[in-house]
């Protein structure tokens, strides 16, 4: 069955040209550089029997991984849900000086290379650092310990949130909160019962986004994290640690379980977006 | 999966501030305020200042000695050859997917944009492990690859392909909600009037969606200059051969020279604030020619 007729137009007014063109190459570049790749994955895993793979997946310390993984991401993902959406609710509703820069260094950490992003927060986080100076006398270690490695989540986490609640907010209608006040509404009454309701789509959105990028991040992590078996070990880097003992199974069958995951993820999002679209009445 | 929605023109917060049932008393203002701040500051701004501080901490020349270090020098000289290579092949696809998507109604649509965006949330060390798997020793194609004398995994192409999966959904996820909402009007008025395909979309397509494209080039480029977990995996650390700006930064970090360390990082994230400076100017030139039209 050739892409043509299984991508049919359902509509008859193709009047523009360079449909079979661009859906072809479209098709072609995305199977040959992602699809197949990706499928490659599964199938490497299959050669693995079950037992084997679970016994993979479930060793100690690839478990203890997950654990580090997963809990500092979504811990990372709630403190950036808390402080990105005060965050843009500063940028779209007050004036200061600064806001257009402070506006454009959010997207920082898309920018900023994560190795340098790692070795920066080392550096600040370590006992001679910036802020480990100040912290380790308090008793609080931060680089080489799994706090360390939510400090990084943090980091790359912080424009998912704010970009997606910041476009909501800034269409939010004045009408609805002056309707709150005449009604005799307090400020934090309209703000629960009005506008949070309003902004939860988004804002679980950024969440669920910030949560999915910190799980698979690896860049930023391995610098500060130290590294520790069984203590401060990411899951991605447990991949690595299989593929430089040359052991390509190993590795693969870590990856199913982060791909299953990512995926199971990207369709929550999909919902979440879908149901944001609808609340607002915006497409995306 | 990056940010969404992104071009869009910023309204002024002075009608919230002048207005009694948007604004929030004082103490509530200054308090929010100054916890996004210091959030911001500990964050964002704080890593930003330390890259610079700590590449210049023993002063210049060691700064400039560090940059001109020869595998220093081909570490820069790979990443721009990899950047030049992976933003052109993702920037035809963006193109040409945006067409098909946006242009057409047909079955499977949106299943294929989700397909679009599927690197986005492959993490980093997985894209590259995937072409281990397919072009390695041991991969699909090892053994033909061996016995042809062609190297992909631990040379440059891995390094490229590995590029190119990681910055794929860039160019295409600008273009596809910005040519939807364009419509198609414009190019069959061009196409009725006799423009051929090509005509049409140098001259109507390519003007409405310019600032959008570069966006998007941008964005690509950036993660292109920057990726290290995907490179990291694909790359066998060759210094001189095949060891990438980022992965440099990697080595010189590990070996404790931290001064050249940072100094390389620090030619990275003057790329990164140039980005965010392009990516301000664009989102500036795309509200106005939005306003124009309006």
């Amino acid at each position: 069955m050739s892409a043509a007729t299984l991508f049919n137009p359902t509509r008859q007014t193709r009047v523009l040209p360079g449909f079979g063109l661009s859906l072809g190459y479209t098709l072609v570049y995305l199977s040959l550089l992602v699809l197949i790749p990706l499928s490659a994955v599964f199938l490497k895993t299959a050669t693995l029997g079950w037992s084997e793979f679970w016994a993979v997946v479930t060793s100690p310390r690839v478990v203890a991984s997950y654990k580090l993984s997963f809990g500092a991401s979504l811990l990372a993902a709630g403190i950036n849900a808390v402080f990105g959406l005060m965050l843009a609710w500063a940028l779209v509703r007050y004036t200061f000086p600064g806001k257009k820069l402070i506006d454009a260094l959010v997207d920082l950490p898309f920018a900023l290379p994560t190795a340098v992003a790692g070795i920066a927060l080392t550096a600040l986080y370590a006992g001679n650092g910036w802020v480990g100076s100040i912290l380790e006398p308090l008793g609080l270690k931060v680089a080489f310990t799994p706090l360390g490695v939510l400090v990084a989540l943090v980091f790359i986490g912080v424009p998912f949130v704010v970009r997606t609640v910041q476009p909501i907010l800034e269409d939010l209608e004045t009408e609805l909160e002056e309707a709150a006040a005449s009604l005799g509404a307090h400020r934090w009454q309209t703000f629960t019962k009005v506008i949070l309701p309003i902004l939860l789509p988004a804002l679980l959105t950024g969440f669920a986004l910030a949560f999915a990028r910190a799980v698979g991040e690896y860049g930023s992590v391995i610098f500060i994290a130290g590294n520790i078996p069984m203590v401060s070990e990411i899951t991605p880097l447990m991949i690595i640690t299989k593929l430089e003992q040359y052991d390509y199974v190993g590795a693969t069958a870590i990856a199913t379980v982060m791909l299953v995951f990512s995926f199971a993820l990207l369709l929550v999002i999909n919902l979440l977006q879908a149901w944001s679209a609808k609340r607002t009445g915006r497409n995306r | 999966m990056a940010a969404a929605g992104v071009l869009h023109g910023r309204a002024d917060a002075r009608r919230y501030e002048n207005n009694a049932a948007t604004r929030e008393t004082p103490w509530v203002k200054w308090t929010i305020l100054g916890i996004s701040l210091a959030f911001f500051a500990l964050f964002l701004l704080l890593p930003l200042v330390a890259v610079f501080t700590e590449a210049l901490r023993k002063g210049w020349v060691t700064y400039l000695t560090a940059l001109s270090d020869e595998d220093a020098l081909s570490a820069i000289k790979l990443t721009l050859i990899t950047a030049a290579i992976a933003v052109p092949l993702n920037l035809v696809f963006g193109v040409s997917a945006a067409w098909c998507i946006a242009k057409f109604q047909f079955r499977g649509k949106h299943f294929l944009t989700t397909l679009i965006d599927l690197p986005f949330s492959v993490s980093p060390v997985v894209a590259g492990l995937i072409y281990v798997l397919m072009f390695g020793a041991h991969g699909w194609f090892g053994g033909w690859l061996a016995a042809n004398d062609i190297k992909i995994i631990f040379a440059v192409p891995g390094i490229v392909l590995a590029t190119v999966f990681v910055t794929f959904p860039f160019v295409a996820r600008e273009l596809i909600p910005l040519m939807e909402a364009q419509g198609r009007e414009e190019e069959e008025a061009a196409t009725v009037l006799g423009a051929s395909g090509w005509q049409t979309f140098w001259r109507v397509t390519l003007p409405n969606i310019k600032w959008g494209l570069l966006y998007g080039v941008i964005l690509c480029n950036a993660r292109a200059f920057g990726e290290f977990g995907a490179v990291s995996v694909v790359s066998g650390h060759i210094r001189g051969q095949t060891n990438t700006m980022p992965l440099h930064v990697e080595i010189l970090y590990n070996e404790y020279n931290f001064a050249a360390a940072f100094a390389v990082a620090s030619l990275l994230a003057l790329l990164a604030l140039v980005t965010l400076g392009l990516k301000s100017f664009i989102e500036w030139k795309a509200g106005q020619q939005s306003k124009e039209s309006e």
